[in-house]
């Protein structure tokens, strides 16, 4: 058996790191289908798995990809995939078949230009929406984003924890360039990485109940094979797990479900901030756009405009709470990111009024160059 | 996260050529010999399209000695072209004092005046019977001229980037493209010691 774990300093790319942190977390599957710019994760993990015991499958498309993973997860074992853009358009149905039978797994999409094929090799950050409302139904999904290569992997086992914990599908929000960028990586040694893994039940199994949740609102999970009865279906359900076909049992699952995600915000929610107590102006960021809004702040400062970074790890959920106690102190807002107004959106409405929101967009295909963010704080304040 | 940043000591790269020269190997080797061989930081981005031969393709490479926020380059303090429309594309973002490193079979420059050094990379590889090899001869080339990573830094990164069983022969086109530069250093610190000799 090769080590999961990498320890030491590596120079390699966002989707490499991607793949070494979720073989770091514990990842045994990867079912993917390759597509630019993601392909580089798929072909990482092909080349890892074997040596430490795990299994990559190339499915015949995105579809069969995530289904796979939700499969591999009910057998047991941590699951991912990886995709861009299109491959993350065919996977919506069952992201929903994921989050409503609660299956821990983990869909990185590293975003290029789009609608449709777009621009294949060339990045952006417009499928943050449709990482949030994508599939059909209500629901909650958590969603992070890396800035850098250190990331990348980071964030890759913090997504498999958070997913493990909250027996939710996990989406990690990466962009082309991100993806394709070389950076210094620094792994740590493996008993030094924190992890999380799914409750497992315990009891009579055939008066196992597959969705009686304990207090925290997640059920232990038991895995195919084990004896643990249990039916698992993308209907409406009981504790059992049998299709229950009434408005009052839809609302207490529908309940469930979301309040796994709400009640543990403190927990799921992850910001940084540069310079942002002092702050006049703060500028809202994630994945790449970050780096993009931190030397805007610093060339801001020199030039005596006291800008701030609020910066997103956590996507999604939305750390609305954040914003509106910034709109209290704060003369306004700019979100920066590759797409042409969403994250920017959610600040407009938790700013609800308090303080104006503006936007440095991009159609896609590059990254936002710091000077459009100064030309919009000088422009707008 | 980090300080807010003084002017530090930063050096920004763009390698261009075309898709199959190995242009983002060469931006990988620079980039890597400067992180984990020199201890700085440095990082790499590529663009290209969506061909896997002949199109445009470029590198930029930034290498610091703090935590780099912003990743593209706007300006190059060097430029190291191996095709002509990669020269054309770039050339008008050099820095005014910025370097220009050519294959000279491949451009040709125009009215320039930053400095420029030129070796004949694709020559001297199909010399050495690798013409694949020029973009690790530019490497040497670019160590031995820019002085931006050390020499074993770039020369142990060589070897650790390039297929089993190769390492010896381009380890050869590495120190080919690395003596071609220091000799023509050498040269114009001749002409040069003889002009002030001559004055003096």
């Amino acid at each position: 058996m090769k080590p999961s774990v990498l320890t030491g300093e590596h120079y390699m790319t966002g989707d490499e790191a991607c793949a070494e942190g979720a073989l770091a977390a514990g990842c045994k599957f990867f079912g993917g289908y390759p597509i630019t710019p993601a392909t580089e994760i798929a072909e990482r993990m092909a080349a890892r798995l074997p040596g430490v015991g795990g299994t990559f499958i190339q499915m015949e498309d995105e579809i069969a990809a995530i289904a796979s993973i939700l499969g591999a997860s009910w057998a047991g074992v941590k699951s991912m995939t990886a995709t861009s853009g299109p491959g993350f358009s065919l996977m919506m149905e069952n992201i929903g078949l994921g989050i409503v039978t609660e299956t821990p797994c983990v869909i990185a999409n590293v975003q290029r230009g789009g609608p449709s094929t777009g621009l294949p090799t060339m990045g952006a950050q417009a499928d943050m929406m449709q990482a949030r409302w994508g599939s059909h139904g209500h629901y909650e999904i958590i969603a992070l984003a890396p800035a850098s290569v250190q990331e990348a992997f980071y964030q890759t086992i913090t997504a498999f924890n958070l997913s493990e914990k909250y027996r939710v599908p996990v989406l990690i929000m990466a962009d082309e360039i991100v993806g394709h960028m070389s950076e210094k990586v620094r792994i740590p040694e493996a008993k030094e990485i924190e992890l999380i893994s799914r409750l497992t039940p315990s009891g009579r199994k055939d008066r196992h109940k597959p969705y009686a949740a304990g207090p925290n609102g997640v059920a232990p999970m038991g895995a195919a094979g084990q004896g643990y009865h249990m039916h698992i279906t993308g209907l409406t359900h009981d504790e059992k797990g049998y299709p229950a076909m009434s408005v009052d049992a839809h609302a207490e699952m529908m309940d469930r479900l979301m309040n796994k995600i709400r009640n543990n915000l403190d927990d799921i929610i992850i910001t940084e901030e540069y310079l942002l107590d002092d702050a006049d102006i703060a500028i809202v960021s994630y994945g790449v756009s970050a780096r993009t809004s931190l030397a805007a702040v610093d060339e801001a400062r020199r030039m005596g405009i006291k800008a701030g970074l609020l910066k997103l790890v956590t996507v999604w959920p939305f750390p609305e709470e954040k914003i509106r106690q910034l709109a209290e102190k704060v003369k306004g807002f700019v979100t920066v990111e590759i797409n042409l107004g969403q994250i920017h959106l959610e600040v407009q409405r938790c700013a609800g009024g308090k303080a104006p929101a503006y936007l440095v967009g991009h159609p896609g295909g590059t990254i936002i160059s710091p000077d459009r963010v100064i030309a919009m704080l000088q422009e707008a304040f | 996260m980090p300080d807010i940043q003084a002017t530090v000591n930063t050096t920004e790269v763009i390698i261009t050529g075309f898709g199959g020269q190995g242009i983002v190997l060469a931006g990988k080797i620079l980039g890597e010999a400067a992180a984990l061989g020199d201890k700085k930081e440095s990082t790499l981005v590529q663009s290209y399209g969506p061909e896997s031969r002949g199109g445009a393709c470029s590198a930029q490479v930034v290498i610091s000695d703090r935590t780099i926020h912003y990743p593209y380059i706007r300006q190059p303090d060097i430029l190291a072209c191996m095709s002509q429309s990669g020269y054309e594309k770039y050339i008008d973002q050099l820095k005014p004092e910025g370097i220009l490193l050519i294959d000279q079979d491949l451009i040709t420059p125009g009215k320039v005046k930053n400095p420029i050094y030129a070796i004949p990379a694709t020559r001297m590889a199909e010399e050495i019977g690798r013409k694949m090899m020029a973009n690790i001869i530019m490497v040497g080339f670019f160590t031995a001229i820019t002085r931006q990573i050390t020499l074993d830094a770039a020369r142990d990164t060589v070897v650790k980037s390039v297929p089993k069983g190769t390492e010896e022969m381009n380890t050869k086109a590495f120190t080919k493209g690395y003596d071609y530069g220091l000799a023509l250093l050498k040269g114009q610190e001749k002409k040069a010691a003889g002009k002030t000799g001559a004055i003096a």
